[in-house]
Formats: C-alpha cells, sequence, structure tokens
C-alpha cells in the first residue's frame, strides 16, 4: 500500500497544533477519542475564522465595496480549494452546505423528489447513517419508491453479491456510506459505481467519515454525488460539501429558495443562478467555508496519507488491546482492515456506564446508537461505545483508553 | 457514582418481571440512550393506591437502578403522591451525583410512571 512509504507522522508537533489537546479533565489530561462524531478544530483555522470577522467579514456577492469583494473572492476561492482536495472539476460540481446531512437532504430533495415514482427503487446499505436511512426512507414514501439494503456479512462487510442482484434496472439511485461510522468498514464505492451505472442508476456516496482521513477522487470513484462535513476533518461545524457531476447539477433543481441563488426574478416567475450559487440560498456560513478550505491546506501540508497510515496503527493496536479479552466485543472487520475507529461493548454493562466511566479517567468515547439504530439492530446491541482516531491521537492514549476499559470491566464483571 | 448500591440494583434489580392482574401498565423511552421501561401497576379496591409494582426494561445502570429503587418506594403510595414527585425527588432517591447527560437516565422511571397514571386516569 502507497501509505507504507511515507514518513510517519509528528504526532508531538502535530499536537502542539490544537490549542485544546492542553486542557485537563478534572486534573486529567484530556484523552480526546470522539473524532468520528467532530474532530478538534487547528489554531490557524481558529485563526481564519477570526481573519474574516476582524478584517473582512461582508457578505458575499452583494456589494461592489472592498470588503465584499474581498469576501467573495475568498468564498469563491474556498469552493475551488474543496473541489480540488476531493478531486472535483471545479467550484461548479461544489456547493456548500451545513454538513452531510443537509447535502444528503439537498440531493434527496432536489433530485429524488422529482424524479423517482412508484416502481423506482433506492438502494442503501444496513451500514448507513441515519443522514441517508432517514432521508430515503422518507423521500420514498412521498414518492412511493422502495427503499432496498445491501445486508452486511458476519465480519462486517457488504454482501457484494447480495449488492449485485439488489441493484436491478428499477434501481434509480444507490445511496452507500463510504466508510461506516460504526463498523469501520472501508466500502468498495467505486465498484459499487460501476454496478449502479451498469443500470443506469445514479451513486450517492456518503463521505463523511472518509474525506477526513485519506485522499479522495471522486472522479476516480465515478460517484455522481458526494458529501461530507468540515467540522470532522479539522475545519469548522456548520460546514460542508455537496460534490455533484456538472451535468448533473445543472439538470437538477434547486432545493432551498430565496435570495443568491436566482438570475433574475418577476413576481410570476424565477430563473436560477448558475453552479453552485443555485445551491446556496440565503447567506451562507462565509466564515465556516473559508475556514474549511484551511483546514484542507493543514490536512494537505501534514498529508493524508500520513494522517492515513497514523490512524490504521492506532487503530490496529486499539484493536488487538480491547480484543484480548473475551468479555469485550469488537464490531466490524479485523483491526487491519479498518478506518480509524472502534465500536465495542464489554459483556454486562451498557455502553453509557462505559463511556461514563472512560469520562472519569477523562477519555472522551461516544456512546450511543452513532445515529445507525437498524444497523445496532442488525448488531444485536442497543448501544455501544466508540473511539475514533484522528492525527493527533497517541498510542498513549490508547493505552489509556485501555485501561479504563479494564477498571469498567472489573466493575461490571 | 457507581456506588455497590447502584451496582446492586442494577444487577439485581427488585421488582423485576410482569404483573397480573394489572391496573394499568406503561412503557417509556429515553430516547438520547435507547433506555426503555416498561411499568405494571396495581391499585387498591379505593382506585388511588398503588397495591403492587412490577417493572421490566433494558437500559444502563442508572436507569435500571433508579427504576428498582423507585418501584420499592411505590406500594402503599397513593396515585397523587406519585404525581407530585418532581426530578429532585428522583435524583434524591438514586442518592449519587450525575453529570447532566446523565439526568435523563435517572429520572426516566419516575416519569414512566407518571405517563402511565396520567394515561390511566384520562381513561377512566
Amino acid at each position: 500500500m502507497a501509505t507504507q512509504d511515507v514518513d510517519p507522522l509528528d504526532v508531538e508537533r502535530v499536537r502542539a497544533d490544537f490549542p485544546i489537546l492542553e486542557r485537563d479533565i478534572d486534573g486529567q489530561p484530556l484523552v480526546y477519542l470522539d473524532n468520528a462524531a467532530t474532530s478538534q478544530t487547528p489554531e490557524r483555522v481558529i485563526d481564519a475564522i477570526s481573519e474574516y470577522y476582524r478584517s473582512y467579514n461582508a457578505n458575499v456577492h452583494r456589494g461592489i465595496h472592498q470588503l465584499s469583494q474581498e469576501s467573495s473572492i475568498a468564498y469563491e476561492d474556498a469552493h475551488d480549494r474543496i473541489a480540488e482536495f476531493i478531486g472535483a472539476d471545479g467550484r461548479e460540481e461544489i456547493a456548500f452546505t451545513l454538513n452531510t446531512t443537509q447535502a444528503m437532504n439537498t440531493v434527496a430533495y432536489a433530485w429524488g423528489l422529482n424524479e423517482l415514482g412508484p416502481g423506482d427503487e433506492v438502494v442503501l446499505t444496513e451500514m448507513e447513517h441515519h443522514a441517508s436511512l432517514v432521508t430515503w426512507q422518507q423521500i420514498a414514501k412521498r414518492t412511493g419508491a422502495d427503499c432496498k439494503y445491501i445486508p452486511i456479512t458476519d465480519d462486517g462487510y457488504l454482501d457484494m453479491e447480495a449488492a449485485a442482484e439488489l441493484i436491478t434496472d428499477d434501481t434509480q439511485m444507490v445511496s452507500v456510506v463510504h466508510v461506516s461510522n460504526t463498523l469501520g468498514t472501508i466500502n468498495p464505492v467505486a465498484e459499487l459505481a460501476d454496478i449502479a451505472h451498469d443500470h443506469d442508476a445514479y451513486i450517492y456516496v456518503d463521505g463523511a467519515q472518509s474525506v477526513p482521513h485519506k485522499p479522495i477522487d471522486v472522479k476516480a470513484m465515478d460517484c455522481d454525488f458526494f458529501a461530507f462535513s468540515g467540522h470532522k476533518m479539522c475545519g469548522p461545524t456548520g460546514t460542508g460539501a455537496m460534490y455533484g457531476k456538472r451535468h448533473i447539477l445543472e439538470e437538477m433543481q434547486p432545493y432551498l429558495y430565496g435570495g443568491e441563488m436566482i438570475l433574475k426574478v418577476d413576481f410570476d416567475e424565477a430563473s436560477w443562478n448558475e453552479l453552485p450559487w443555485k445551491f446556496e440560498a440565503g447567506t451562507q456560513n462565509i466564515a465556516g467555508g473559508i475556514a474549511l478550505a484551511e483546514a484542507c491546506d493543514y490536512l494537505d501540508d501534514i498529508g493524508l496519507e500520513r494522517i492515513q497510515r497514523h490512524e490504521q496503527q492506532l487503530t490496529e493496536y486499539a484493536y488487538d488491546r480491547l480484543t484480548e479479552h473475551e468479555d469485550v466485543e469488537v464490531y466490524g472487520p479485523p483491526g487491519d482492515d479498518r478506518a480509524g475507529l472502534v465500536a465495542f461493548n464489554i459483556a454486562g454493562a451498557h455502553a453509557h456506564d462505559l463511556s461514563s466511566i472512560l469520562n472519569d479517567f477523562a477519555v472522551a468515547v461516544r456512546a450511543g446508537d452513532h445515529c445507525t439504530q437498524p444497523l445496532h439492530d442488525v448488531l444485536g446491541a442497543s448501544a455501544s461505545a466508540r473511539a475514533s482516531f484522528y492525527l493527533y491521537n497517541t498510542r498513549e492514549e490508547v493505552d489509556m483508553l485501555v485501561e479504563a476499559v479494564d477498571e469498567a470491566r472489573q466493575l461490571f464483571a | 457514582m457507581y456506588q455497590e448500591v447502584i451496582l446492586d440494583h442494577y444487577r439485581n434489580p427488585r421488582r423485576w418481571g410482569r404483573l397480573s392482574p394489572v391496573t394499568f401498565s406503561h412503557t417509556g423511552e429515553n430516547t438520547s440512550c435507547g433506555d426503555e421501561l416498561t411499568f405494571d401497576l396495581r391499585l387498591a379496591e379505593d382506585g388511588e393506591t398503588i397495591e403492587e409494582v412490577t417493572f421490566t426494561g433494558e437500559g444502563c445502570a442508572i436507569s435500571i437502578a433508579s427504576a428498582s429503587l423507585l418501584a420499592e418506594e411505590l406500594p402503599g403510595m397513593t396515585l397523587s403522591e406519585v404525581r407530585d414527585l418532581d426530578r429532585e425527588d428522583a435524583l434524591d432517591l438514586l442518592g449519587i451525583e450525575l453529570t447532566p447527560m446523565r439526568v435523563p437516565c435517572a429520572v426516566l422511571a419516575e416519569k414512566v410512571v407518571q405517563d402511565g397514571i396520567e394515561s390511566h386516569e384520562e381513561g377512566t
């Protein structure tokens, strides 16, 4: 794998970029292992937000005064930067959104509501996040279309034979999570794109858990839509993007109406602005979008392959340590073939109790269903605890996690 | 947080099971956690005094222990006394310091019983 060829990450240097990592929790150093929920923010991204409000805060595309020009250019350039970051063809293919969920809803409302009807099918996976699962479920109810789910195998992979059966000429959309936020499974999205396209269906890829952690090339993947969130990739909350192939976005109706997204309006009619502004109604999170581009610069400066390799090492170590004990159940593929997260349960304890005990050690993990309730039904667990890693996490922090888990195991044994 | 009394009530919940005959049952969930509790109540002939209580459910140590502790308290209480219980009563019963995120777990049992009483009284 290419990731074996890069120099290791200098974690101590990286940690110095994140002011929050200096804080403690009741006198103990913070061990932040909830990165799949939200990542921490490096100083230069915080500075980018601050710089915007301190020196050129103005609405974009609204005025010809100097500040508006500066903010407009920075905001437009941010679209180019995000396009470059994921291999899109330019700003026309990138609409900024609040998050992955809003991108999903844009596709579902703007495309799905207009294109789907009785007899049409949307094929999802059992490991979908509620962001796509609930959205397509509701759009299907409104349009008379059906949702089908590609099942998972016992070791947490997609059953690709079933996928080939489920995706048919009735399929209009294949909506699949790139990396499972619960299992850590890395799905073969390019292969699924081929199958979808063989049946003239579109494919939407939820990149919320992939974009922060590995190099992405939407053209190589050949997905029709792609979406991700800024706050999981060192960017601010309330930022994200929807990618769509240009010719599809050109045909697609807008989802939200209002200012900025229009070209010409009279009392009876309106026409739509050019891409991508057609999909950005109203004043956007301008500072956030600009800061998201800064986050892309930050991640590229460190190197996504280097980050990916670092996370792989931590994840494999955590997986091996946690599975040493029979009363710990880890969900998903083996430790050497998963993204940087580990969801688990210990026998006799609810995930929330586990998380409370971990918090006593200043270890932050997520506990709950991780917005994948149907997947948890398949796993036979009402909830799980999830440790998720990022570029600033260390092997010592994994040791602290394991020590805290051991404490919980003893308490609930 | 996890004192022996809490762990004891979690491992061996008192008044666990389903009740028959029963005057009314009620199920409620704590959606943030996925905790779910079902309380069965039987009233005395006066229709106001709780004679018997059982519960079942699934949840964390805090929600199960607080349900168990509440179930022990309920027999002999009147419906109006139970209706008057508030959050503080549920937390006092548990007797431990909770972080804000865990408070919903601790008050779930009381809420399920109170909602059950409300439904019962609306229906009679």
